[in-house]
Order: C-alpha cells, then sequence, then structure tokens
C-alpha cells in the first residue's frame, strides 16, 4: 500500500461512497483499479458539500439520505484494501463528520482501515497543526488542495505539508465536468513545481480521455471525479462496476467501449 | 462531544489571533480557492478601517442615506403590562429597508466598491438581508445576485419582489431544506467560481475570517449609539440587553459594547420552533437537543447535527432564525457565561408580536419577535427599578403573509387596544 503512479499520467478516481449502495462502491472501485487506476478516493458524503457541483452534490445527497456515515466509509476501504494490497486508497471528506468522530479517533480507524492518506476539502495549510500531527502519528499522507488562485507563498507551504501527492485545482471553481481545460492548469502546475518533488495530481473538470492525454504533457496524474459519478447516477447498480471499468480503461487510453 | 470539541480546541489553541478566534471558536475553514480572497478581504477590510475617509463616508450614508441613529424609546404600555422592570427598544426596525441587515451592507458594499468589484453575491433568509444588498447595490449601480432557499421565498415572498424592483436577480436554491443554509452553500459556490471579480456580501457574523469580526463592527454602532442614549434618557446603563439570534449579527452589534459592562447581563434568544428534538428548532446552545462544536460554512461553532456530522434540518416560523449554526463570537461568549442563550418557541414570538403591535403600536419582524417574547416572560421577574432593553432588530411588514395564515384574528379583535399577556 502506497501512493505510486506506475504511469504517466496516473490515475486517480473518485467515488461517493454509498452511492448507489455500499457494496458498489465497492465493487467499482476494484474494478477501477483493475482497470488502470493508481489511487481510489473514497469520498465521504456530507450534507452541505460546499465545493462541489451539481453530479456530487447529488450523489453526495443520494447517499447521506441512504444513512451512509464515515464508519462505512471506513468498512469500505478495508475491504477494498484487503482485495487489493498495493492500491492507493485516499480518505476524501469534507471536515464536519471527521471532527465528529474525533480527529484521533479518525486517523486510528483509516489506518486500521488501510488508508493511505487523508484529503479534507475545507482544511487549509494554516488550520492544520494538530491535523497534520495527528495524521503523521498515525502514519496517514496528508493531501492538500493547491488553487490557481493560490498565490507562490501559499503554493509552497502547500507543497510542504503534502505527502504522496499535490492536488492541484485545474480551474477556479467546484468540482464538474467541463469541455476543455481550463487554462490555469498547466501555469498552476508549473508554478507548484518549483516547490516540490512530489507528483501533481490535476482535477477538477477533469472527464475525458482527451484531457488526461493532455494534461499528461504537464502533470504526473489526473483525478476524475464528475465523470465517474455522473455515470454512475446514470447506470443500474448492477451494471455499474463494469461501466465504471470500462470508463477508466478509456481514460488510461485502453480499449475503447461500444 | 468532548473529544470533537478538545480535537479542534488543540488546534484552535496553537493558532494565532490572526486566523480570526474567538476563544476556540472561529478560523477559516474553507477551500483553498477562496483563501486568497480572503486574505485580500482581511488586507483591504483592515485598511480602510485605518481610513478616516471609509469612515466619513460610511457614517454620511447611515446618517442621511438609512437613519441613524436609530432612537431608542421606553416602551411604557409594555412595561406597565409586564408590570417589572423598565423596557427600552432599540428601534433597528424604523432604519431604511427595515432591519439592521443595512448598517453591514452598506459597509461591506463601500468595501467592494473600494477594492474595485463590481460584482456582488449575497445569501439571504428573511429576505433583509438581501433587500439590504439589493439597495446598497442599486445604489452604487453594482451586479447584484441574491441566493434564496425556495422555502424561505415562499414565506417572504415579499422581500423576493422587492429584491427584484431593486434590479437585482434573486436565485432560488431547492437543495436541502431550501432555507438560509442552503443558499449560503449556493453562494460560496458561485463566490468560488467567480471569486476574481466578485465580492461576496455575507449577511450575519458568520463564516470564515474576517466575516465574523468585520460583520460586527458594521454592526457595532448599535451598542455605541444605544449606550449613549440610554446614559441620556435613563442616567445609568441597563440591567439587562435582549436581542434574537439567527446567525448573531444583531445581537453581537446589540452587545458589543456592553461586554465590559460587567453587570449588564446580555442574553440572546434563539428559535425554539416547535418541539425539542433535531430538525425540530434551531436553538443551537440549548442543553437537550442542541448543537455542538464543529465546521459549517467556513467557521467553528455550534452546529445542530446528527452523530454521524451531518448538518441537522432545522424549523422557526422565522425564516432569519433557521439556521444550524451561530456566529462564533457568540459560542465563545457562550462558553464563558459572558452571555446567556435561550429560546422562544414559534407559538411564543407569534404571541409576542401580536403583544407588542397592540401595547405600542410596532409591528416587529418574527425574527425580533423571538427578543420580545423573552422581555415577556423576563421583565416581570424583576422590580420596576430595573431597566431591560431590548433589540428591535427588524419591522414585521415582510412577515404579514406568514402572519396571516398562523394568526386568526378574527376573534379578538376588541378595539380597545388591550392585550392580555397569557
Ligand atoms: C429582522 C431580522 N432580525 C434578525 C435576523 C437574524 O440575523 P442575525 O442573527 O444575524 O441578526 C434577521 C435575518 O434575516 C432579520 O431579518
Amino acid at each position: 500500500m502506497a501512493i505510486a503512479f506506475k504511469k504517466r499520467p496516473g490515475l486517480v478516481i473518485y467515488l461517493t461512497t454509498g452511492d448507489p449502495d455500499l457494496e458498489t462502491t465497492r465493487l467499482m472501485a476494484i474494478e477501477a483499479i483493475d482497470a488502470g487506476a493508481d489511487v481510489i478516493e473514497l469520498g465521504v458524503p456530507f450534507s452541505d458539500p460546499l465545493a462541489d457541483g451539481p453530479v456530487i452534490q447529488r450523489a453526495s445527497q443520494r447517499a447521506v439520505l441512504r444513512g451512509t456515515r464515515l464508519e462505512d466509509v471506513l468498512r469500505v476501504c478495508r475491504e477494498i484494501r484487503a482485495a487489493r494490497p498495493q492500491a492507493g486508497l485516499l480518505l476524501f471528506s469534507y471536515l464536519n463528520p471527521v471532527l465528529r468522530m474525533g480527529l484521533e479517533k479518525f486517523a486510528q480507524a483509516a489506518r486500521d482501515a488501510g488508508a493511505d492518506g487523508v484529503l479534507l476539502t475545507d482544511m487549509i495549510v494554516e488550520e492544520a497543526e494538530e491535523y497534520r500531527r495527528v495524521m503523521r502519528q498515525a502514519g496517514l499522507m496528508p493531501v492538500f488542495l493547491a488553487a490557481p488562485t493560490s498565490p507562490d507563498g501559499r503554493l509552497q507551504a502547500i507543497a510542504e505539508a503534502c505527502e504522496g501527492f499535490v492536488y492541484a485545482i485545474s480551474r477556479v471553481g467546484i468540482t464538474g465536468t467541463q469541455a476543455e481545460l481550463a487554462g490555469d492548469a498547466e501555469a498552476l502546475v508549473r508554478r507548484l513545481r518549483r516547490f516540490t518533488q512530489l507528483p501533481i495530481a490535476l482535477g477538477f473538470g477533469v472527464s475525458t480521455r482527451e484531457h488526461v492525454r493532455a494534461l499528461g504533457e504537464f502533470a504526473d496524474a489526473a483525478v476524475v471525479g464528475s465523470a465517474i459519478v455522473g455515470l454512475i447516477e446514470r447506470t443500474p447498480a448492477e451494471q455499474a462496476p463494469r461501466a465504471v471499468g470500462e470508463l477508466v480503461q478509456q481514460l488510461c487510453g485502453g480499449a475503447k467501449t461500444a | 462531544m468532548d473529544s470533537t470539541a478538545g480535537a479542534m480546541g488543540t488546534i484552535a489553541g496553537a493558532a494565532r489571533e490572526a486566523l480570526g478566534r474567538f476563544g476556540v471558536y472561529g478560523g477559516r475553514y474553507v477551500p483553498e480557492t477562496l483563501m486568497a480572497a480572503l486574505l485580500e478581504l482581511e488586507a483591504a477590510y483592515a485598511e480602510a478601517q485605518a481610513d478616516p475617509a471609509f469612515h466619513a463616508e460610511l457614517d454620511g450614508l447611515l446618517k442621511d442615506y438609512c437613519g441613524r441613529p436609530t432612537p431608542l424609546y421606553a416602551a411604557k404600555r409594555l412595561s406597565e403590562m409586564l408590570g417589572g422592570a423598565r423596557i427600552y427598544l432599540k428601534r433597528e426596525d424604523l432604519l431604511h429597508t427595515g432591519a439592521h441587515k443595512i448598517n453591514n451592507a452598506l459597509g461591506q458594499a463601500l468595501l467592494a466598491r473600494r477594492m474595485g468589484k463590481q460584482r456582488i453575491i449575497a445569501e439571504t433568509g428573511a429576505g433583509q438581508h438581501g433587500v439590504a444588498t439589493a439597495t446598497v447595490c442599486a445604489l452604487f449601480g453594482m451586479e447584484c445576485v441574491v441566493y434564496m432557499g425556495e422555502e424561505d421565498m415562499r414565506r417572504q415572498e415579499l422581500n423576493v419582489f422587492r429584491m427584484r424592483l431593486l434590479g437585482a436577480e434573486v436565485r432560488g436554491v431547492g437543495a436541502g431544506s431550501a432555507t438560509l443554509k442552503d443558499a449560503i452553500n449556493e453562494a460560496m459556490r458561485d463566490w468560488v467560481t467567480n471569486v476574481r471579480s466578485s465580492f461576496y456580501i455575507l449577511g450575519s457574523a458568520l463564516g470564515a475570517h474576517p466575516y465574523p469580526t468585520m460583520v460586527r463592527d458594521f454592526q457595532r454602532v448599535i451598542s455605541r449609539e444605544s449606550k449613549r442614549q440610554i446614559l441620556e434618557q435613563a442616567g445609568r446603563l441597563p440591567d439587562a440587553v435582549i436581542a434574537c439570534v439567527g446567525g448573531g449579527s444583531n445581537a453581537i452589534g446589540a452587545f458589543y459594547e456592553y461586554i465590559p459592562e460587567e453587570n449588564v447581563a446580555l442574553i440572546g434568544v434563539e428559535a425554539g420552533g416547535r418541539g425539542h428534538g433535531l430538525g425540530e428548532h434551531a436553538a443551537r446552545f440549548a442543553q437537550q437537543g442542541g448543537g455542538v462544536p464543529g465546521v459549517l460554512q467556513g467557521t467553528y461553532s455550534y452546529v445542530l447535527q446528527d452523530e454521524a456530522g451531518q448538518i441537522a434540518a432545522t424549523h422557526s416560523v422565522s425564516a432569519g432564525l433557521d439556521y444550524a449554526s451561530v456566529g462564533p463570537e457568540h459560542a465563545m461568549l457562550h462558553d464563558s457565561g459572558r452571555a446567556t442563550y435561550t429560546s422562544a418557541t414559534d407559538a411564543e414570538a407569534l404571541e409576542a408580536t401580536k403583544v407588542l403591535s397592540r401595547t405600542e403600536g410596532i409591528i416587529p419582524a418574527l425574527e425580533s419577535a423571538h427578543a420580545i417574547a423573552e422581555v415577556i416572560k423576563f421583565a416581570p421577574r424583576l422590580g420596576k427599578e430595573k431597566i431591560v432593553m431590548v433589540n428591535v432588530s427588524g419591522r414585521g411588514d415582510k412577515d404579514m403573509g406568514i402572519l396571516t395564515r398562523e394568526m386568526d384574528l378574527s376573534g379578538d379583535a376588541t378595539g380597545t387596544g388591550k392585550v392580555s399577556a397569557r
């Protein structure tokens, strides 16, 4: 278990855990890994996902309504870890569910579940002293977001606080698909390189093989979220794992589906 | 519960004043994309605060455009009826647009203009902050987009029309319970997306630093005036100040200058709604069924939430108090015991609306009626030599739709102007 990008660009796949249900999330994650995803981000559904666009908002709401809790996400994480010991597994959450469990308790549980790292959407580096200490103690890698609007000083602090990789936000905005990669993306990755040797993954608005290929020119990995979550929304649960596997294969440049 | 508070408490303990801490509460928990904007705002605000020209323009508009100072009014008939303390009303309801919200909207709009931002975003619950923001945008010729929960649009439809008449675009939000919290989520999404061109005028003492401090500073004028006025009229400070608490802006403004005055009790009144269960009220500080420290929409404070950390639904007859969290400075005042927080139910607020209307000829906003409901319980317990000040944060015009649905007046129109305290 480690976060490593074996090919270039690597691929990170986001899933809203519990949408459509926990078992399907587990199966989809395994399909995605087998189809070439280097890292799975297991999203913890939250009632108020203010950094997310409509697609992930809807998925989150469905999962919350089904009663999906942080404990459930940790259980799915453990099951995926047992099935695929080599995959990178990142827990992706808003802060409040983690605080409610308690930082220390969460970190222990995440480690026990076999997670490699954690990303908290609404945790910024200035507030992260205690969080980073607890992560370090548990042997978990904290990943922070870097934005096109972040000035160099902040990028440096962010790069220094990250372990595993740095998550660069491709554009100014919330999650969601878009037709073209934003012009902001390449400039951000270039600025980040000055401060870190870590791989840089680019996310928000990355949805097609064409995007993945294009960003491979300057970034180390692509993060695909809304395109996957949207596909899951449109697909019956029993067919979702296979559909996800096929999309991942396609994103990796493998066999195209009909 | 303890481990939750403890975990963040340690973070907070290490944090600097510069991060906007009120004790362990407050701080800045936002997506990174907003950080540059928050830092820019913080710097621009500090610069404006130090600039006499900024204050001169703000004070001039507060006076000539908004109608400050607002009166402090000795409510003799209400005091007599309750038979206890002498009650004074701070009349924020008489301000232009009908509530205290314009104090803050005007201040932030001036700041936006200084920063060269032409597009304004706001959220609104009861619609008063939306109307205030639409008003100042009209005044300064700025583009204005207001997010409002669809449930709130329905129950405060008059204010929706007012905003549109003033030239603002009102965007309905259907997510969640379609109330204030959901409107803030959507306003923040807009801000994240348009952060380079837009200024977010947040309407209460909530959100990430510097908002809670900035909004409080713009609302502080309430207690600055009331302190001078009560000294002139009564020759001494009040024994208690009472205000309703939604996000907490009118309350923090009404309390602020009295915080160092230890003999002045500060009482915040939350929405008790229709019951004690989670989802039935918005009483974040309630002993039973109340909130737990957590993070919602950028700040660490008391939050109504379930055991899994999902934000709870809330209920109040008043849209402006119907919110799952509360300004972080109130969380600090609560924990230190400097202020106490109580609640009034929907029914008590409706009754208080009637009482104030019929004893003083003042129809309060449903939010403000929660503060009136508390004084109805509190004043009779005090002797006639005591003084209680109540902040009437807004007027009730906006609530006529709800009131016609919630109240049946056909049986009690006696024509005598008398009312019984129940
Ligand atoms: C008249 C009035 N009072 C009070 C409030 C509650 O807000 P706050 O607690 O920020 O004063 C509102 C909010 O809409 C309002 O319109």
